[in-house]
């Protein structure tokens, strides 16, 4: 845990974004995880992705659960809304946040602990709603918090610290959500920013569910020899499939992009999503190839990052429920309350 | 890039801006630490050390380490280094334990030093400690040279300046005052073993050619004659309209002067404009401050005389212009000339080198400037026997730089006088490292940034001071706000030293790296590299740290440029790839042969 706080002061040239703000002013307090976390890495992408997109901080309700990862919130966005809320519980709570107000771009953060076991039901039932949000995994395969045992998404076969190996098949967070019917499907890796940023970007900009994975190696308990979550195993063991770039809207497209089979997409706000294939026989639109790709890949011992799949004309719970336009905390009471002649006529059709 | 070579003692040197900008390398920001802890005796004897003058360098001091401080690019104003330099002066103890011994028991050698000023003063203390016999010959009746001479008391007090200079004339220096050398050739022939000239610059310019000079001579007078002549006591009054030309700091000397010693008006009249006066803005600001109006932009064209008297001056009007080259020059500005009374003038136009009494047929060279022909680094004349320093090397400069001369040429004499090579032979400079970190998160330094700015120093009521001309102006930072000054500074000698084998490339000091500092990134040429970075590195002045190649083939690349050393990067380093240690720059001196 660090006693220095940041200081305040930044570099001369911080560039400003379209509000006027910097990247530091979507910071949160300094982390007190253990030096090295990926989860911080993560959270820099968040501030990165945040403060590009130029939405200001109080557009923002991050929510967490309970864990290493669920502690990151306080970490970014420091000037948002925000709910630490129950072990597991995160999706419950992100869902009420956003049908309140859908003008809130929410952040749901867990770990694998707090999504792929105790919160297990609460993450299948989430994709399934469609909730307008983006889930992000600080998956490091292991419970930091407990001094480090395998966690769900623990390799089988991957050793503890002190070399005891795993027995027990893993669960494949992004997998599932594909199958649970997420139309934005995503997986990174914290050291990887230039990856991680655009992804993160398209992910809140993504009208509907949108999951990232992240394996975010844990330095204290999951970073040796054996584990299949330690930087070094999964900067030798990835496999980029689809890589997107972000175009802001209104921005001149001149940058030089990589060649290979190009598709854009265009995101709600006006903004692109440059689709880049980086595995020729990989299609981001095709929900079962995916998914059969990433179980091919995952038992060659490959990990599959990039964008995984894509439904870019997806709709949202609110859409499903057809609720009205405007965020319920924003009706008066004139909108709530519409009097008895509304009523007698709502009454009148139950006749 | 290749990998920065971290013990070249010049790459973690330029690092400290202020301890390289410094002419004698003065280790600022270990100095300024003690003053945080209340150690002030050890923080003057730090100074006293590289500088030789804390008390009066605190006053008087040109300051080229401020504007190069990192504080400039961080935010604006560098911390008040000469002040807080003051402060330690102000509130030393008793130092004279920490004087080096002289040994009665001399080496046989005897050196001749001319001038007291303190180019002589500086070499007589370094050569003293080693058993050298040291004769000083000086024409004025007391020594420090142009400190008493040319820098007014409400500037620097005698007090102060008497306390240093007679700290190294009781070492053993056998003093000849109101002894004027006026044949260098006669003082050869006594057969000293070296030599060494510090008399400074002490021809103040004249404008011979401008009408009406010769008439009104009786009401001119050259402004570093006149400040000596008030510093002794010759001159105690002014009076009437007064006129200064110049726009350096001894014009702005010459005009607080005048204002303190009984002229009803002051005004400073440059021919340049205001941005390019030589003067330090401190000095401008005062000047100003005590009412005294800075007209720029006005060459002098006639001294206008009446029946045997001054009556004022004319001036054209120019104005500054660019040429191609970006060079500044001035051209009628087509304005009316102006004529401005004045009772007396004071000539402030800049100073030369004048050796009158070295005769040009004994085999010490001078130049088409007057200056003599020197060996830059060694301060060699063409006699192999006579050494020169201060003003009287390079033509004028400032006292810091007559201490950095003083250390190079008491080296010099040293090596002469032991018959060893003069360069070769010649104690290289050096670095050690020694790493900062007490525990997990303890380090031995103040590591938090503190963004306060930049305090202001007090100074003496002015309807009292503006009477008094021995007063001093400046009244210093009290212990409470040389202490907050002190803690402004970014110790930038606790340097962040990277070992690439240690280091997973897990991004934690990029992300908390409040200046963007770090980048991880494929090698290449460093033009192009700068321009990759974090934030790019537009300050061609401030190195690259490159480290070697790491696992994913990738490099560490650190801008210098504008690191707080707040030792984040430490801090969240979970491998101690990243340590803060503290440079130690060894920059020689002769103490250096006497351990």
């Amino acid at each position: 845990m660090t006693f220095v706080a940041k200081p305040a002061a930044h570099h001369p040239r911080l560039p400003r974004n379209e509000l006027g703000l910097t990247r530091r002013d979507y910071e949160g307090s300094v982390s007190t995880l253990c030096a090295g976390c990926g989860h911080d890495s993560v959270s820099a992408a968040i501030v990165q992705a945040c403060a590009e997109l130029a939405i200001p901080p109080h557009r923002f309700a991050k929510v967490s659960g309970i864990g290493c990862s669920s502690k990151t919130p306080t970490y970014f966005l420091g000037k948002s809304h925000g709910f630490n809320s129950v072990h597991g519980r995160m999706p419950s709570v992100t869902t009420g946040a956003n049908l309140a107000n859908r003008e809130l771009y929410c952040i749901g953060i867990s770990g694998d602990g707090d999504s792929a076991s105790i919160g297990m039901g609460q993450f299948a039932h989430i994709v399934r709603r469609r909730i307008d949000m983006l889930y992000i995994v600080d998956n490091n395969g292991t419970y930091g918090l407990t001094k480090g045992q395998f966690s769900a998404t623990n390799d089988k076969g991957s050793t503890s610290k002190k070399g005891a190996p795993n027995l027990y098949e893993p669960i494949d967070l992004a997998g599932i959500a594909l199958q649970l019917g997420a139309t934005f499907v995503g997986r990174s890796f914290s050291g990887d920013k230039h990856q991680l940023v655009p992804l993160i970007k398209a992910g809140l900009l993504h009208r509907g569910f949108a999951f990232i994975d992240v394996i975010s190696p844990c330095v204290a308990f999951n970073n040796h020899a054996g584990s299949t979550k330690s930087y070094e195993y999964v900067r030798g063991h990835r496999g980029d499939v689809v890589a997107a770039d972000f175009v802001p809207k209104h921005h001149e497209i001149t940058a030089d992009y990589a060649p290979g089979t190009r598709e854009d997409v265009m995101m709600p706000d006006g903004s692109l999503l440059r689709l880049r294939k980086l595995a020729d026989d990989y299609d981001p639109h095709d929900r079962v190839d995916a998914l059969a790709y990433l179980q091919r890949k995952q038992r060659e011992g490959e990990v599959v990052t990039g964008l995984l799949y894509l439904d870019a004309d997806a709709t949202d719970c609110h859409k499903i429920l057809n609720t009205v336009d405007a965020p319920l905390n924003s009706l008066a009471e004139a909108d709530l309350c519409p009097g008895n002649a509304a009523l007698a006529s709502i009454n009148g059709t139950f006749r | 890039m290749k990998p920065t070579n971290i013990f070249d003692p010049t790459y973690f040197h330029k690092v400290v801006d202020c301890q390289w900008a410094c002419p004698a390398h003065t280790p600022v920001p270990e100095y300024i630490r003690l003053i945080a802890q209340e150690r002030y005796t050890e923080a003057y004897m730090i100074n006293w050390d590289s500088n030789v003058f804390p008390g009066i360098l605190g006053r008087t001091c040109d300051r080229p380490c401020e504007p190069a401080c990192r504080r400039v690019r961080t935010e604006e104003k560098p911390v008040a280094i000469c002040r807080l330099k003051r402060v330690a002066a102000d509130n030393k103890g008793d130092i004279t334990p920490y004087i080096p011994r002289v040994p009665k028991v001399k080496n046989g050698k005897r050196i001749a030093l001319i001038g007291a000023g303190p180019a002589s003063l500086a070499v007589a203390r370094d050569l003293l400690p080693m058993g050298y016999e040291v004769h000083l010959f000086e024409k004025d009746p007391k020594g420090g040279g142009m400190m008493r001479t040319q820098i007014p008391a409400f500037r620097l007090p005698a007090a102060v300046l008497e306390e240093e200079v007679d700290l190294i004339l009781d070492m053993g220096v056998t003093s000849h005052f109101g002894h004027e050398i006026t044949s260098f050739k006669a003082l050869l022939e006594q057969g000293f073993d070296a030599y060494f000239v510090g008399t400074g610059a002490p021809r103040g310019r004249d404008l011979p050619d401008v009408p009406g000079r010769e008439a009104a001579d009786p009401f001119i007078h050259i402004g570093i004659d006149w400040l000596s002549s008030v510093a002794f006591g010759h001159t105690t009054a002014i009076s009437g309209k007064v006129i200064v030309l110049g726009g350096g700091n001894t014009a702005m000397d010459c005009c607080r002067t005048s204002r303190r010693i009984g002229a009803e008006q002051v005004t400073v009249v440059v021919r340049s404009a205001f941005d390019v006066m030589k003067a330090s803005d401190w000095e401008k600001e005062d000047a100003m401050s005590e009412g005294i109006p800075i007209i720029n932009n006005r060459p002098p064209k006639e001294f206008v005389v009446e029946n045997g008297k001054l009556k004022g001056v004319l001036f054209s009007c120019v104005k500054p212009v660019k040429d191609d080259k970006g060079r500044l020059t001035y051209v009628p500005s087509g304005e009316p000339d102006v004529f401005m009374p004045a009772d007396h003038v004071l000539m402030a136009i800049g100073q030369d080198n004048h050796c009158p009494w070295i005769e040009r047929d004994i085999g010490i060279e001078f130049d088409k400037w007057d200056c003599p022909v020197l060996d830059k680094v060694t301060l060699q004349s063409t006699d192999p026997r006579v050494f020169f320093g201060g003003d009287a090397a390079f033509g004028p400069e400032n006292i810091i730089w007559a201490s950095a001369h003083a250390h190079q040429a008491a080296i010099s004499i040293h090596l002469y006088c032991q018959g060893k090579d003069l360069k070769t032979d010649r104690p290289p400079e050096g670095v050690n490292l020694i790493s900062q970190k007490m525990g997990m998160h303890e380090w031995s330094y103040d590591a938090a940034h503190d963004p306060s700015k930049r305090h202001l120093v007090p100074h003496a009521d002015k309807r009292v001071s503006l009477k008094d001309v021995k007063m001093e102006v400046e009244l210093g930072f009290d212990r409470e706000l040389g202490y907050r000054e002190a803690q402004r500074c970014l110790n930038c000698d606790v340097q962040t030293v990277f070992t690439d084998n240690l280091c997973i490339e897990c991004d934690a000091c990029v992300d908390i790296c409040p200046m963007d500092c770090i980048t991880f990134t494929q090698n290449g040429e460093e033009p192009e590299l700068r321009e990759r970075l974090t934030a790019p590195a537009l300050n061609d002045t401030q190195d690259l740290y490159a480290s070697g190649v790491l696992k994913t083939g990738r490099i560490m690349v650190k801008d210098e440029d504008v690191c707080l050393h707040c030792g984040l990067c430490a801090e969240r380093c979970p491998t101690n790839a990243w340590d803060m240690q503290k440079s130690v720059i060894h920059v020689p001196q002769l103490g250096s042969y006497a351990s």
